[in-house]
C-alpha cells in the first residue's frame, strides 16, 4: 500500500485518537483494495455508525487516512442526505411525510412532535435524546401516519398518543 | 501513429470532418463558430454544468452540450435558431436569477464574463426574481476573498485548484441551492491548504474570488506628507499592464509604467529587477556551496505560492529550498536599509509598496520573517497588475500616451537576467548565467540557455558548468511540480530546481490582467507573449548579466560586505516552516 506521504506513522497515530483503533482498521483495509479512491463512501458509513455523524475532525482523519484531499471528502459527505455532519440524539425519529401519511395526518403528528420536544426537522433535542427528521415513503402505507423510531414502525398514530411514545423512549434512555 | 478515424457531420448545414473523439465545441471552432460557454475551459475537465453551451443535434429530444458530447457519424447539429437562443438566454437568466445583480459596485465590473455573456445572449431584463444567496464574505486570507454570493457554480475553481496546482483546496459543499464553494468544512481560507496563488482568481468568471485589495492603504501613504513612499515593480509587470491599456499582449510598457507610478505621487520608483539581480548572486553562491556540501537539489523559493505549497504539502524538501527571500523580499529589506540610511530617511517613514503578478505575495509580505528585527515591516503594500492598472485609471492617467521614464538609482537599476525572471525558466537562465561564471572563474561565454525557456509545464535538461554536468528541471504549476518532486523523493539526482508556482511563471500569476473577451483564461500562448517581452528587454540590455550590475556592486561594497557576508543573510536571506493544515499530494 503506497503512503505517498513522509508523515504516515503520525497520520495513524492522528487519526487512531479521532476514530478508534477499529475503524482505523476498517480503513486500513479498505484502502488496501484496487481502487482506494472508490471506498470513500463506504468508509464514511463506517464511521457514522460508529459515532451516529461525521464530525469535522472525522472527516479530516478520514481524508489523511485515505490520502483523499479533505475538501473532496468534505463534498461528498455534505452532499449525500444520509450523512449527518451534526451530532445526533439516542433515538432518531423518522416521521413520514410520503404520500399516504400525509393525506392521513402525518403533518399534525409531526407538528406535537416538534411542540413536545421544542426542535425543528434536521435538530436534535437539547438533551441529545432525539433527532427529528423527515422521510419518504417507508412502505408501510396500510399503517399510515407512520412514525419511525430507530428501526422502530409506529403505526396509526395520532397527535394525542405522541406525548406516551415519546415518553416511552425517554423512560429508555434514563435506563 | 495509426491515423484516427473520421467523422463526418454537418454543423449549421456546412459539412466538416474532424477526428473521432472531437466534441462539438472543438468541431464547431474549427468551422469558425464560437458557441457560447461559462463552465468549460479547454485545460480543465469536463463540467457540463452551465448547460450554456447547448445545440441542436437532429433527432435528439433535448438540448446537447456542445462541450462535453462528441461528435457521430451523420450527426446534424444546429448551433444557431431562434428556440437554441432563446433556451440560452432562459439559462443565463436563470443563472442571474438569484445572483447579486450589483454590477456597478462590483471589483469585476467590465471584466465580468458572466456580465459580458448576459449582454451576448441578449438579456435586457429580468424575468425571473428568484430567492437570493446570503452568504458572508470571507475575508480571513491576506490573498484571496471569497465571496459565495456572487459565485455561480460553475466549478473553473475547483478544477484549477485540483487539475493544474494540485492542491485541492475547493470544493462543492452541500447540495441544490445550498450548494457553496469553499475548503474543507467551509473553513476560512485561512486555515486550509490553501497556498494563495490565486488561480481561482484568474478562472472565476465573476467575483466569486478576489484578490484582497491593497490600495487603500498606498492611497493613503501617497497623500501623507511625511511619507516617503517608494515603488517596486516586479519584471512581469512591465509586460502585462499595458493590456490594461487596450495593448497588445506582449507589449513591452517600462517606460509608461515608471512614468505613471511618478505621476501617482510615488517619490521613488524601484525596479524589483534589481532585487532578482541580488537573488542571482546570493543564490548562486548558495548553490555553489550545495555542490559541495549538499542537500541536493536547490529548489528555488522565489514563488510564494510554491514556498506555501511546499511549507503545506512537502515540508520535508524545506531543507532543498534556497533561503534566499524572494526579489522583493530582497528589495524591500534593501530599501528600508541601505536606501533609507543613504537618503538620509527614517527607515518608518519609508512606505514601501511592491506592484506584483502575484497575490501570494500579499501573504509573503506578511510573513513574520519579512518584518525587521524592531518589527518593522519590509514590505507595506502588495498591489497586484490589475489594482496598479486600477489605480491608473481612477487618477485618470492616459497610460498609452505617456512619456517614457526610467527607473531611480540605486535600487531601479538591474541586469537582463533580472527581467527574465517573470517568466517560467527565468530564474533558472539567471542562475546558469551567474553559476558558471563563478564556478569557472572565466567570463560566461552562454548567456541563452534556450532549452529552459516555454511556457510547457515541465522542462529538463543537462547542462555542463567547468566540470559538472548540471542536471536541471523547471517547473511551473505545482502538478507539474509535483512531478518533479516525487522524483526527487523517489532518489532521482537533480542539482536545481525552479519551480513557479503559477502556469507560465509570474507572466501568469494569480494577479494579472484578465484577458480581454474572447481569450480564455490561463492561455498559455497568451502568457508566452508576455514572456517573449521580457527576453527581448534582456536581449535589448548590455547589462545581462547580475554580477555586472554596478549597483549591484556597489551594495556589496559599501553595504553588505560581500556576497553570503553576515550582514547579506540577515537582510536577503529567510527561513522556512512546515504549516498545518497538512496537504493530501
Amino acid at each position: 500500500m503506497s503512503t505517498c506521504t513522509d508523515n504516515w506513522a503520525e497520520v495513524e497515530a492522528a487519526a487512531k485518537l479521532v476514530l478508534g483503533e477499529k475503524v482505523v482498521a476498517f480503513i486500513l483495509e479498505r484502502r488496501s483494495q484496487p481502487h482506494p479512491e472508490s471506498q470513500l463512501i463506504a468508509v464514511l458509513h463506517r464511521v457514522q455508525a460508529e459515532f451516529g455523524y461525521l464530525a469535522d475532525a472525522h472527516l479530516d482523519a478520514v481524508a489523511q487516512l485515505m490520502q483523499v484531499p479533505a475538501a473532496k471528502v468534505a463534498g461528498v459527505a455534505s452532499f449525500y442526505h444520509f450523512f449527518r455532519l451534526k451530532p445526533r440524539g439516542r433515538f432518531m425519529i423518522n416521521v413520514c411525510l410520503g404520500t399516504a401519511c400525509y393525506v392521513k395526518g402525518a403533518e399534525r403528528v409531526a407538528q406535537k412532535i416538534i411542540e413536545e420536544l421544542g426542535i425543528t426537522w434536521g435538530e436534535t433535542s437539547k438533551d441529545r435524546v432525539f433527532t427529528l427528521e423527515g422521510t419518504r415513503c417507508l412502505g408501510t402505507c396500510g399503517l399510515a401516519p407512520v412514525v419511525m423510531i430507530d428501526e422502530q414502525i409506529h403505526g396509526e398514530l395520532s397527535p394525542d398518543q405522541v406525548p406516551a411514545l415519546l415518553e416511552k423512549y425517554l423512560k429508555k434512555a434514563r435506563e | 501513429m495509426a491515423q484516427k478515424k473520421k467523422i463526418s457531420l454537418k454543423i449549421d448545414d456546412t459539412p466538416i470532418q474532424v477526428d473521432a473523439g472531437t466534441t462539438i465545441m472543438e468541431a464547431a471552432e474549427q468551422l469558425g463558430i464560437r458557441i457560447p460557454r461559462l463552465c468549460y475551459h479547454p485545460d480543465l475537465s469536463l463540467a457540463g454544468s452551465c448547460r450554456v453551451c447547448i445545440v441542436d443535434v437532429k433527432g435528439m429530444g433535448y438540448y446537447m452540450t456542445a462541450c462535453s458530447s462528441q461528435v457521430w457519424e451523420g450527426m446534424e447539429v444546429q448551433t444557431n435558431s431562434p428556440e437554441i437562443r432563446q433556451a440560452r438566454r432562459d439559462i443565463v437568466e436563470l443563472l442571474l436569477d438569484n445572483h447579486n445583480m450589483d454590477c456597478q459596485t462590483c471589483e469585476r465590473d467590465g471584466h465580468c464574463e458572466l456580465q459580458n455573456l448576459a449582454y451576448a445572449m441578449g438579456v435586457r431584463q429580468r424575468h425571473f426574481e428568484g430567492r437570493r444567496k446570503r452568504f458572508p464574505i470571507e475575508m480571513s486570507s491576506q490573498s484571496v476573498v471569497r465571496d459565495s454570493e456572487k459565485c455561480v457554480l460553475c466549478g473553473r475553481c475547483v478544477r484549477v485548484c485540483a487539475e493544474i496546482q494540485g492542491v485541492c483546496n475547493l470544493s462543492q459543499h452541500g447540495r441544490g441551492f445550498e450548494t457553496v464553494v469553499g475548503p474543507a468544512h467551509i473553513a476560512n481560507m485561512d486555515d486550509s491548504v490553501c497556498i494563495q496563488c490565486g488561480q481561482c482568481i484568474n478562472v472565476c468568471p465573476t467575483a466569486a474570488f478576489m484578490e484582497k485589495r491593497g490600495s487603500g492603504p498606498v492611497w493613503d501613504a501617497l497623500a501623507d506628507p511625511e511619507m516617503h513612499v517608494v515603488v517596486q515593480t516586479a519584471p512581469s509587470i512591465r509586460a502585462a499592464i499595458g493590456e490594461g491599456f487596450g495593448m497588445p499582449a506582449g507589449t513591452a510598457a517600462t517606460g509608461q509604467m515608471v512614468t505613471a507610478l511618478r505621476r501617482l505621487g510615488f517619490d521613488r520608483v524601484f525596479d524589483t529587477d534589481l532585487g532578482a539581480d541580488m537573488t542571482i548572486i546570493e543564490e548562486s553562491h548558495e548553490f555553489l556551496t550545495r555542490l559541495k556540501e549538499g542537500p541536493l537539489p536547490m529548489i528555488t523559493s522565489c514563488s510564494p505560492g510554491w514556498v506555501s505549497f511546499m511549507e503545506k504539502f512537502y515540508p520535508e524538501l524545506i531543507p532543498h529550498a534556497s533561503t534566499c527571500r524572494s526579489p522583493m523580499g530582497m528589495l524591500s529589506a534593501l530599501a528600508k536599509t541601505y536606501y533609507a540610511e543613504r537618503a538620509g530617511i527614517d527607515p518608518k517613514k519609508v512606505f514601501m509598496v511592491a506592484v506584483m503578478p502575484c497575490v501570494a505575495k500579499k501573504f509573503e509580505a506578511r510573513r513574520p520573517e519579512h518584518f525587521s528585527p524592531d518589527g518593522l515591516p519590509y514590505t507595506d503594500a502588495v498591489l497586484t497588475t490589475r489594482e496598479l492598472i486600477w489605480m491608473i485609471k481612477c487618477y485618470g492617467i492616459d497610460f498609452a500616451r505617456l512619456p517614457s521614464g526610467e527607473f531611480d538609482a540605486p535600487l531601479g537599476l538591474a541586469s537582463g537576467a533580472g527581467d527574465i525572471f517573470g517568466i517560467t525558466g527565468g530564474v533558472m537562465e539567471a542562475t546558469l548565467r551567474a553559476a558558471s561564471e563563478l564556478v569557472t572563474g572565466k567570463p560566461a561565454e552562454r548567456l541563452d540557455y534556450t532549452e529552459v525557456r516555454a511556457v510547457k509545464g515541465l522542462r529538463e535538461s543537462y547542462v555542463a558548468i567547468g566540470e559538472h554536468n548540471i542536471h536541471l528541471g523547471v517547473a511551473n504549476g505545482l502538478t507539474n511540480a509535483k512531478l518533479l518532486l516525487d522524483r526527487v523523493k523517489a532518489g532521482e539526482k537533480f542539482h536545481v530546481i525552479e519551480v513557479m508556482a503559477c502556469p507560465g511563471g509570474c507572466c501568469g500569476g494569480g494577479g494579472q490582467p484578465y484577458p480581454p473577451e474572447g481569450v480564455k483564461v490561463l492561455d498559455s500562448d497568451w502568457v508566452f507573449e508576455r514572456g517573449n517581452a521580457l527576453y527581448s528587454i534582456d536581449a535589448k540590455k548590455e547589462l545581462r548579466k547580475s554580477y555586472e550590475n554596478p549597483a549591484v556592486e556597489e551594495i556589496y561594497s559599501s553595504y553588505l560586505g560581500g556576497p553570503g557576508s553576515q550582514r547579506a543573510h540577515e537582510l536577503l536571506h529567510t527561513h522556512y516552516h512546515a504549516r498545518t493544515p497538512r496537504g493530501i499530494r
